[in-house]
């Protein structure tokens, strides 16, 4: 597959919207392989060593945001892949002071990145980057409008489960307004033949977002009828605040997962999280740690899409 | 004496529409007859062949952001008033939100008097409605008025206090001046970023509902009514303002209202980067583009269209373009953060021309929108070639095709979404109280 397939993979991985069905499967099946040697070398074996694919490459990861799972994600591939790995943590208030996103990113351009991984709270930041810079731009998310590795190692760790998405419905349950990660696994599941379900007080369900191909239920119950699979979503205190939420608990009391609401939900479906998870709120303990949970092949599929998603932008060639 | 001849006339303010000759007199219009040109006026007056050529009265546009004092950067009066005489604007209203903000007579003489030194175009100022445009106190509307400002505005902002604005509408109403308003709900608006709907979904951005608008022009509206002073709503972009606006006329409140090109032209599908079907061989902007952000927002097809109904019906009374200059600074950054608005004073006859083309708006009503109907929302006696009248007349040539290239705009920014738009209609000649301003080179 290498060459040809990555010769169609787009340079940038800015969005799941615009890419095609046959692009996310390319992606998914060479995860899927250095998913599968992550496991051997966990188990004392020596897989194939991949540090030759990005050789003398150099990734920077600039995040304008807090995050430590998705940045040490995408370091820990880039590493695993052989690149030089750069960080940059930046403060957007007092990037708001001085520099502007387009002269900072042309400043590491200069230096000489490779790959660009870009989170930002700004929504199509990672695009405004693109246009300025040589470098390949990976969005780690920006704002509340894609984090596109999210849903690709969503769509991994339950194609694995599942043979296919084909025909799969998918619940999405909590913050959908203030979501990247809803809107990512909308357009990325959707394209591969699952049915998405979204649901959440009507404070935290964005207008028309319908129009992404998902249907929009009323009730924790209507949401988990039937489905294959639920992911919650991060209720943030910004919510009580901005008044779309009277508190943690009053969710909870209707849109939490827990133990009892998860009766609603057929015995074989499975729940995914994105982290970090309110433990209690969106989801109680004896559920995300139970054998339906997937939180933690989550993470472990994040590391392995993240390699795949480098090495498809970067064009490294991957031997069969 | 100056003869336009032979032109195709069309001067809504006097019903005419045919092959006429303008004689200017000085700074008025001496005539506007049937008869060609002689060959014995042609000894002694100065004759413009205008054959194939409308000409028209200069346009009246009621809303238009200059800059100075504060922000020369972006646009100074002269540089605007230069891109107005380019777009065949000859009477501009200049917005008081600059810095220092136009509270003062001093300001206004000072906006004012710029614009008599450029020459370009004439430059009515606008004072506020409230000192600093806060919100919170009356700006000295009786000073404002004896300097010359046609009407008072915090535009750019609402006056959010119900109680500030029935006693602006009172002190104005005694004043005989016309209070123009930016209607914005700022609580329902505050964050966003474009107009709420699935497009705003989508691109994860942060909307306003047109409610945000239609909440505050229904209270204006209101006290308006109450207070019987004449309200102007400025950039109406909701089918619901068109709504609130148009019941109110029909009771008899007196209210005015504006309505931009990008609202007529543009929906919100531009700021994912979409064109508007009647556009659609244009080229397109990228997703994201802060050309596509503006306050109010573009909105959705249903409110472009009761935007354009309104135009036809004249519950819209005028088309004024919001120019609002702006620099790489506040524009080439993230969307969210970006400064609203575009430029709009060289596009603004051509997009209102287009939309006669698509059939939308008919040629009399468009052109009275863009003159005598915009200079009648504020009293003013410009827009018309009625004899006698101050002679601002522009010579168009309605079937030249023109690139728009911001980097040859005559104004010091470029912030448009019509780059590289294909446009019909474009002045060839402006003419400012007689003088002209404005020549088209071929």
């Amino acid at each position: 597959m290498g060459s040809e397939m990555a010769l169609e993979f787009p340079r940038h991985l800015l969005e799941l919207e615009t890419l095609t069905r046959g692009q996310i499967e390319g992606l998914l099946s060479l995860a899927a392989r250095f998913k599968r040697e992550r496991a051997k070398a966990r188990a004392g074996e020596t897989p194939a060593d991949r540090r030759g694919l990005l050789r003398g490459k150099s990734v920077v990861t600039l995040f304008f945001e807090n995050s430590t799972r998705t940045r040490s994600s995408f370091e820990v591939a880039a590493k695993t892949l052989g690149a030089d790995v750069l960080s940059f943590q930046k403060d957007v208030s007092s990037v708001a002071k001085g520099e502007s996103l387009e002269d900072t990113v042309r400043n590491l351009d200069a230096i000489g990145a490779d790959a660009l991984v870009v989170r930002h709270p700004a929504a199509g930041a990672p695009r405004l980057v693109a246009r300025v810079v040589r470098a390949s731009v990976i969005n780690a998310g920006d704002g509340a409008h894609e984090h596109p590795t999210q849903g690709l190692l969503d769509a991994l760790s339950l194609r694995e489960r599942w043979g296919t998405l084909e025909g799969k419905t998918v619940a999405i349950v909590g913050d959908i307004a203030h979501s990247r990660v809803a809107r990512s696994n909308i357009h990325c599941l959707s394209k591969l033949g699952a049915q998405i379900r979204v649901g959440g007080p009507t404070t935290l369900i964005p207008a028309g977002i319908e129009r992404l191909g998902c249907t929009v239920a009323r009730s924790l119950r209507e949401a988990l009828t039937g489905a294959d699979a639920v992911m919650a979503l991060r209720i943030q205190n910004e919510r009580i605040a901005d008044a779309r939420l009277p508190g943690a608990r009053d969710y909870a009391r209707t849109w939490g997962l827990n133990a009892q609401t998860l009766t609603m939900l057929p015995k074989e479906a499975l729940v995914l999280h994105p982290g970090p998870v309110n433990r209690g709120v969106e989801l109680s303990s004896d559920v995300l740690d139970s054998p339906r949970s997937l939180v933690m092949d989550q993470v472990d599929s994040g590391v392995a899409v993240r390699m795949a998603a480098l090495a498809l932008c970067l064009r490294a060639e991957v031997p069969k | 004496m100056i003869l336009l001849d032979s032109g195709r006339v069309i001067d809504p303010a006097n019903g005419i529409d045919g092959t006429r000759t303008v004689l200017i007199d000085g700074d008025h219009i001496r005539e506007v007859r049937e008869q060609p040109a002689m060959p014995a006026e042609k000894l002694v007056h100065q004759v413009i062949d205008c054959r194939g050529r409308w000409v028209l009265p200069g346009l009246v546009d009621l809303h238009v952001h200059l800059r100075e004092p504060g922000e020369e950067g972006k646009e100074t009066i002269a540089t605007g008033a230069r891109a107005a005489a380019a777009g065949g604007v000859t009477t501009l209203v200049a917005m008081p939100n600059t810095k220092p903000v136009c509270d003062s007579a001093a300001l206004a003489r000072f906006v004012a008097a710029r614009g008599r030194e450029a020459g370009f175009a004439r430059v009515l100022p606008a004072g506020a409605i409230t000192r600093g445009s806060l919100g919170e106190q009356l700006a000295d509307m009786a000073e404002l008025k004896e300097a010359g400002c046609v009407c008072v505005t915090d535009d750019g902002r609402p006056v959010m206090s119900a109680g500030v604005m029935r006693r602006a509408l009172e002190y104005a109403g005694d004043l005989g001046i016309p209070v123009m308003v930016h209607a914005e709900d700022l609580t329902l608006s505050a964050g966003a970023a474009m107009n709420e709907g699935p497009i705003a979904t989508r691109l994860g951005l942060s909307g306003v509902p047109a409610a945000a608008e239609v909440a505050m022009v229904q209270r204006d509206l209101l006290l308006a009514e109450m207070t019987g002073a004449h309200l102007h709503v400025a950039h109406v972009s909701a089918q619901g303002s068109v709504r609130a606006i148009r019941d109110a006329k029909a009771r008899g409140v007196h209210v005015t209202a504006e309505a931009a090109p990008h609202h007529f032209t543009l929906t919100e599908e531009a700021v994912a980067g979409g064109l508007p079907r009647a556009h659609a061989g244009q080229p397109a902007a990228d997703p994201y583009d802060t050309n596509a952000k503006m306050n109010p927002p573009l909105r959705a097809e249903s409110d472009r269209q009761a935007v354009v109904a309104a135009l036809e019906e004249g519950i819209i009374d005028a088309i004024a373009t919001d120019h609002a200059p702006h620099g790489a600074l506040d524009k080439q950054v993230e969307f969210v953060q970006a400064a609203n608005g575009i430029i709009g004073l060289e596009t603004s006859l051509a997009l209102t021309l287009a939309l006669v083309r698509s059939g939308e708006l008919s040629l009399p009503r468009a052109l009275e929108r863009c003159t005598v109907g915009a200079a009648r929302c504020f009293g003013l006696p410009y827009g018309t070639l009625g004899a006698g009248a101050i002679a601002d007349v522009i010579v168009v040539d309605s079937e030249r095709e023109w690139k728009v290239d911001p980097l040859r705009s005559w104004s010091k920014s470029r912030n448009t979404p019509f780059t590289g738009w294909t446009l019909r209609g474009k002045v060839v000649k402006t003419f400012v109280a007689g003088k002209l301003v404005h020549e088209e080179s071929k």
